[in-house]
């Protein structure tokens, strides 16, 4: 789960770590009275749960209130990488002598948190890490004793960190560290970490990821949540608790159970489909399926308007077939689907899901554009089936 | 021969008693698993058909000999009956639940290790030696004995997989889901070495997709092995940066997409197909049948 800038500096705050005075604004007239009460100049930050903010002019540099007022009614209303600005936020400016990097993300190779620091800091630091990895620092956390200063100075001392102010990020870093702990963090992020004109060091932007398998253990981090999905029916998807992810240009609706299953599904509908058929979607109905979920999961698939068939793809272990084939009868009867299905189901009862597709007697129509679906025997058939249902001619 | 279990295999089974529990510890005593013990807190004593509750892991062990566990309890209690399960001795735990908080995963992932268990999963479908052993909720009638190890970070994936393999009469010595977590106990280059030792696997089958490294640290391990591995990564189609059901599928930098993946794969010499159907006509060719 990703959260707003502000809202990880409200964390940070919490733990002690240096962040600027700030304020969240709804509206101009709200930055305005802001920035008012602040030592100019201020900065405008639109809040959104993406990178890249500022190359979009989503963070701008204001003189005075007036200043701030006017920059921002550029930011509201921008549109970010598909997700609309809604709020910004007021910040003092800091007088820029020197930026730093400070991470601390999961490292699933090495199975332990990993910290990360650099002298390069402020800009991306995947492209640091590829150009000039001798500016980057690591050290590796064993879970068994926990991080000691030692062993983060250590890596600041190898990164060309200046001595003194290593010291001073040394206790950054383990403030920052207590965070991750202490939230199941999978990424806590100070890019940049800003030293002052002055000497001081100042957390100028907060982010901060949670391992979603903990949340339930977070409470307090619930109503931070916010959508992530700039697509309508991702949306209506996550809402429905289906997993479900859209593609560009697909025209395939693809369902499956088990996520390798239907990106296996959705590779092979691309290699067959001679760049005329393509998966329109990744939906995975899970484990254990009932026959509510399946219909749910086809009315989802065909609000994309451009889905001119839907592929399933099941293979019965702890989901049964006939559950499926009720769930795709269901959608029959009750949604208007408007377009055809393919049926291939496999496994735990796959026997009885078939027949009950094969005797309802909606299968008689031979040609698969009129019927409303058509159930076949391995994937391998699914292919001429879509081609002609997409308008593609045989060969 | 098989790896990891076998018909000597004593299996345990962590919250029996649940819907879940119970249900799969019967199925894997009608395959033929010999399941020896139940563990639930707080209710030792009680039954699930023949086999004996206990209230802890350690008596369980030392009762039954059990030496392999399995675990199906709600996700905030996963991790805590993972350490009993190793504290108490077992070689095998294979982790079922899907959802466990990923810090939590990192100390059972560590213990493991210094125990010198094989931790399987988390959310995985487990592993079955056919027609000896199956910890899990693997459909076992997809299955058969025979020559190929599959090793695979999916489980539906795996047994559309079997289910062709069986069906071109080409059976199965191992077959193991290591899961679709980010942090899992067992990778594919833990177990390939394994199968290159045993003396009835004559060619492995390596499923992977995107997101992570596994595949590449799978593909250094096999440079230097003699038994010929066939890969296959799902995900070509995935876009970056979207998770794909699985938590650990998702693109997040170059190495974890598929075309990565099959480059380091193909680079070794593995020949990686591009559907499921041409796994079982490869691993037949490569096998000489």
């Amino acid at each position: 789960m990703k959260i707003h800038e502000h809202h990880a500096r409200d964390i940070f705050k919490k733990y002690g770590l240096p962040v600027p005075e700030a304020e969240v604004a709804n509206n101009p007239e709200e930055v305005k009275n802001i920035a008012r009460g602040m030592t100019p100049p201020v900065v405008v930050k639109a809040q959104v749960l993406v990178g890249g903010r500022g190359k979009a002019g989503g963070v701008k540099i204001a003189e005075n209130h007036d200043d701030a007022m006017d920059k921002s009614k550029d930011i509201f209303g921008l549109l970010i990488k598909g997700l609309r600005v809604e709020k910004v936020l007021v910040a003092e400016a800091v007088d820029i002598e020197n930026e730093y990097y400070l991470g601390i993300l999961l490292d699933r190779d090495k199975k332990k948190h990993c910290v990360i620091a650099s002298t390069a800091g402020g800009v991306d630091i995947e492209q640091v890490a590829e150009e000039t990895p001798e500016l980057i620092g690591k050290t590796w956390v064993d879970p068994a004793y926990g991080l000691h200063p030692f062993e983060i100075r250590n890596m600041l001392f190898d990164a060309g960190f200046d001595p003194k102010l290593a010291l001073k990020v040394t206790g950054i870093l383990m403030k920052l560290y207590k965070v991750v702990i202490e939230n199941d963090c999978s990424l806590a992020e100070i890019n940049p970490l800003v030293q002052a004109k002055d000497g001081t060091l100042w957390a100028i932007d907060a982010k901060v990821n949670f391992d979603d398998s903990s949340l339930y253990r977070h409470p307090e981090l619930k109503p931070l949540k916010e959508s992530e999905e700039t697509d309508p029916i991702e949306k209506e998807a996550h809402a429905r608790g289906i997993a479900y992810v859209r593609l560009e240009d697909g025209n395939v609706g693809v369902i499956g159970n088990g996520a390798g299953l239907v990106m296996a599904t959705m590779d092979e509908v691309k290699r067959f489909g001679k760049g005329i058929a393509k998966p329109a979607n990744f939906l995975d109905i899970g484990g254990g399926a009932q026959a509510d979920l399946v219909r749910s999961a086809l009315e989802l698939v065909t609000m994309d308007q451009n889905v001119k068939v839907i592929l399933i793809n099941v293979f019965g272990g702890i989901t049964r077939c006939d559950e499926v084939a009720k769930g795709i009868l269901q959608a029959i009867e009750e949604v208007d689907l408007k377009v055809p299905i393919i049926i291939r189901l496999a496994g735990t009862n796959e026997k009885e899901g078939r027949e009950l597709l094969i005797y309802s007697g909606l299968e008689k129509y031979l040609d698969i554009k009129n019927a409303p679906y058509k159930v076949i025997e391995s994937l391998e058939q699914a292919a001429p089936i879509i081609l002609e249902t997409i308008g593609v001619p045989a060969q | 021969m098989s790896i990891l279990i076998d018909e000597n295999t004593k299996v345990m089974v962590q919250g029996i008693t649940g819907r879940e529990g119970s249900f799969h510890a019967r199925q894997m005593i009608k395959y033929g698993t010999k399941v020896v013990a139940g563990v639930v807190p707080a209710k030792g004593g009680q039954k699930m058909d023949d086999i004996l509750v206990y209230n802890t892991c350690e008596e369980a062990v030392n009762e039954t000999g059990a030496n392999a566990s399995m675990i199906l309890v709600p996700a905030s209690m996963a991790a805590d009956a993972a350490l009993e399960a190793l504290d108490a001795g077992c070689k095998v735990v294979v982790l079922i639940t899907e959802g466990i908080p990923a810090q939590d995963m990192i100390e059972v992932y560590h213990r493991a290790k210094e125990e010198g268990a094989a931790l399987i999963g988390p959310n995985c479908p487990g592993i079955i030696s056919p027609g000896k052993c199956k910890i899990g909720i693997l459909p076992q009638d997809i299955f058969s004995k025979g020559p190929v190890g599959v090793v695979s970070r999916s489980g539906t994936l795996t047994y559309e997989i079997a289910d062709g393999l069986t069906k071109a009469g080409i059976g199965q010595s191992t077959v193991i889901g290591v899961g679709g977590d980010p942090i899992i106990g067992t990778s594919f280059s833990d177990v390939l070495e394994d199968f290159e030792n045993d003396q009835d696997t004559k060619a492995v089958v390596l499923v992977g997709e995107i997101g992570g490294n596994d595949e590449q640290a799978a593909a250094e391990i096999i440079k230097n092995l003699r038994i010929p591995v066939i890969g296959f990564i799902g995900g070509r189609t995935a876009p970056p940066g979207k998770r794909m059901g699985h938590a650990g599928a998702i693109i997040s930098g170059k190495g974890s997409t598929a075309d990565a993946k099959v480059k380091a794969l193909e680079d070794v010499g593995v020949p990686v197909c591009d559907t499921v159907a041409e796994i079982t006509l490869k691993t037949k060719e490569m096998l000489g049948l």
